[in-house]
């Protein structure tokens, strides 16, 4: 018995060990990389001078525009997303033809089997002078800006990010017994109702998932705005992007990223809590 | 009052020439039925015999394709589920998992309008939890209750309501068989005291026959047969009645003589057996397919070597199972070329002669007029 016992130990450490060595090598060994990075020197070419400084973090807000960009437009794309991913989740799980159901969903994806880049670089044509402006100039309404807009970051935000938010919600209002429709109409309770009271609430989970999904990924994004955007609107990203690539201030953009994961950490635990206090479901708190 | 609502005011529930069909499959088939006000109806029938249905016609989740249905006299065909004066008990009781026991039973006061007041709604439910005996439990989830808790919170969130009519969906389906049989009566008492018409259905004969005062039987869509518990038990209509109410004993075979008091049947061992034709069947025909029916209780069970005259229909057989009931004994009765008979004994007063082991050679009869013939439909 003890035996088993402590061969099933050493099973189960074998098993675990590739994920062990991946998150080591891969996450907790860059980390420290970056956080020795962010309290170093740069060097005279640019790059990482050893030395102990906190200079970076003291010069954070020399990139003020970037941080406040980006903690607007991740809430707001993800609730933007929101509003649009919801109704199509619930079109696909609820609504639609259990026949076309696996078709649609393939459907949500298909745009992914090719790169966001050029995907993006598509958008740039049909928001530029050339694509939509030009149909709206034809139809009467001159002078239209769309490219280089917030409007048209906050659109690619929308279009990259819709899946993440659509099988989430999917999932959970797939899984929702439709029984509890029933029973909410038979009480009384109209559609709207309904919805409000029943789907909405048992959908939650899958709202919350889908929500910290986009907004993490958001946090992080650069390819958006600095093709949509036009370089006036400024994300996290592209500053470190920037800082890395172009004036090789690697220990600048360390402090970035540092204080980046930091406020990360912060809003998704505290949302998190705030989440799970609300969902009282009980059931279905496996997604999170 | 116009001589239309006369005629159907004692009725809560009418279903007139009512047809539903999903796509190609008909699940209710032309079917009319009247539920008397205050009392307990069953849909009693197979999975898919069209019983489900017709409760979701009624509660308005589907809509008939052809044919009226009736709720307190109304027509209610285009009326959504939400609109319409019934409430129903699920099987699976569908409990709102994201609220407490208080906030499921007082969901249905709550989407009225003009709402009562949180005073008034508190009152009300309340009240409903010490009806099915659940005071203190308003603020428990509703999954921490037990499957026998469940169906009661169920229950309390229908009956708030005060529905014309309760539909209740196989509700003690999912109990086990203790906690089923006192829910059954607890169901019959609640619907004596609430004086509100309750409608069951049910794949459960047992269940059917001890609570309802009708019982409507359902096959591929269309009722096969209708009336009280009783009636139905002493006088089903065909072979498909007697076999799922209660439990009958069948012997096949032919009809080869039809008079004024029975039938005479050439059954497939080669014995002519009489019986008594079926109430309300259809008229028997010389050359058709029919069956002898005897009820497991109508049959008596006597020693082989008695010498008894029976006036009635004699077999010999031997014993080869017993189950003793406690106040009856079941026994499996192996005849001579005729097949097994089921035969239920009860209980000798004088408690000493009429057991008997398995092995022991018997003698089975039974008056002519105590058994059926059915036609095979």
């Amino acid at each position: 018995m003890k035996q088993q016992s402590k061969s099933n130990r050493w099973l189960t450490a074998a098993l675990l060990t590739p994920t062990g060595l991946w998150f080591a090598f891969m996450l907790v060994l860059p980390l420290i990389v970056i956080l020795v990075f962010s309290f170093g020197e740069r060097a005279a070419v640019g790059g990482y001078a050893g030395g102990f400084t906190l200079e970076h973090y003291a010069n954070l807000g020399a990139r003020l525009k970037a941080f406040s960009n980006t903690l607007t437009y991740a809430p707001i794309g993800t609730f933007l997303s929101l509003l649009v991913a919801y109704p199509l989740a619930y079109y696909l799980a609820i609504k639609v033809n259990r026949r076309y159901k696996l078709m649609l969903l393939v459907l949500v994806i298909v745009p992914f089997w090719t790169s966001l880049l050029i995907r993006t670089y598509a958008w740039i044509y049909l928001l530029g002078g050339k694509g939509i402006p030009s149909i709206l100039d034809w139809i009467g309404i001159e002078d239209v800006r769309l490219i280089n807009t917030p409007g048209a970051v906050l659109m690619g935000i929308v279009y990259g990010y819709l899946p993440l938010m659509v099988f989430p919600i999917y999932v959970s209002l797939d899984k929702l017994n439709k029984s509890y429709l029933e029973a909410s109409s038979d009480l009384g309770a109209s559609p709207y109702k309904t919805f409000m009271q029943v789907t909405l609430p048992l959908s939650m989970p899958g709202v919350a998932t889908g929500c910290m999904l986009v907004f993490i990924l958001l946090m992080g994004e650069f390819l958006i705005p600095a093709f949509l955007g036009g370089g006036k609107v400024f994300f996290i990203g592209n500053a470190l992007v920037d800082l890395f690539l172009q004036s090789r201030n690697w220990p600048f953009g360390s402090a970035i990223s540092i204080t980046l994961v930091v406020i990360m950490l912060i809003t998704v635990s505290l949302y998190m809590r705030m989440t799970l206090r609300n969902s009282k479901t009980g059931v279905d708190e496996s997604l999170m | 009052m116009t001589a239309q609502s006369k005629i159907t005011k004692t009725y809560d529930i009418e279903f007139k020439g009512v047809t539903k069909r999903f796509g190609d499959v008909v699940a209710v088939d032309n079917v009319s039925l009247s539920v008397e006000r205050g009392s307990f109806f069953s849909f009693l029938g197979p999975s898919g015999c069209g019983k489900t249905s017709s409760l979701r016609l009624i509660a308005g989740f589907d809509q008939p394709t052809e044919g009226d249905v009736f709720i307190g006299g109304h027509s209610v065909v285009g009326t959504p589920s939400h609109k319409r004066p019934v409430n129903m008990v699920f099987q699976q009781y569908a409990l709102f998992p994201h609220m407490d026991v208080r906030d499921n039973i007082a969901y249905g006061l709550r989407q009225r309008s003009p709402k009562p007041s949180n005073q008034e709604i508190l009152k009300r439910v309340d009240e409903t939890l010490e009806m099915v005996r659940l005071s203190g439990y308003g603020k428990r989830r509703v999954w921490e209750l037990s499957g026998g808790q469940q169906q009661r919170v169920a229950l309390a969130r229908a009956l708030i309501n005060r529905p014309t009519c309760l539909l209740l969906d196989e509700p003690l389906a999912a109990l086990d068989r203790k906690l089923r049989s006192e829910m059954q009566m607890e169901l019959q008492t609640l619907q004596r005291d609430v004086g509100i018409t309750f409608i069951l259905v049910t794949h459960d004969q047992e269940e059917a026959l001890s609570m309802s005062d009708r019982i409507c039987i359902m096959r591929e869509g269309k009722i096969v047969q209708s009336g009280s518990p009783r009636d139905l038990y002493d006088n089903p209509r065909n072979r498909y009645v007697a076999d799922f109410v209660g439990k009958t004993n069948f012997f096949n075979g032919k009809i080869c003589d039809v008079n004024a008091t029975g039938a005479t049947i050439q059954i497939d061992s080669g014995l002519s057996l009489l019986g008594a034709p079926a109430k309300g069947a259809a008229p028997l025909i010389i050359g058709g397919k029919a069956s002898i029916a005897v009820r497991p209780e109508m049959i008596s069970i006597t020693a082989a070597d008695h010498t008894k005259f029976h006036p009635g229909v004699s077999l010999p057989g031997k014993v080869i199972n017993r189950i003793f009931l406690g106040e009856r004994s079941e026994y499996l009765i192996e005849t001579q070329g005729h097949g097994e008979v089921l035969v239920l004994s009860p209980k000798n007063i004088t408690g000493s002669t009429q057991s008997f082991v398995p092995g022991d050679q018997v003698s089975i009869s039974w008056q002519a007029e105590s058994a059926l013939v059915l036609a095979d439909t």
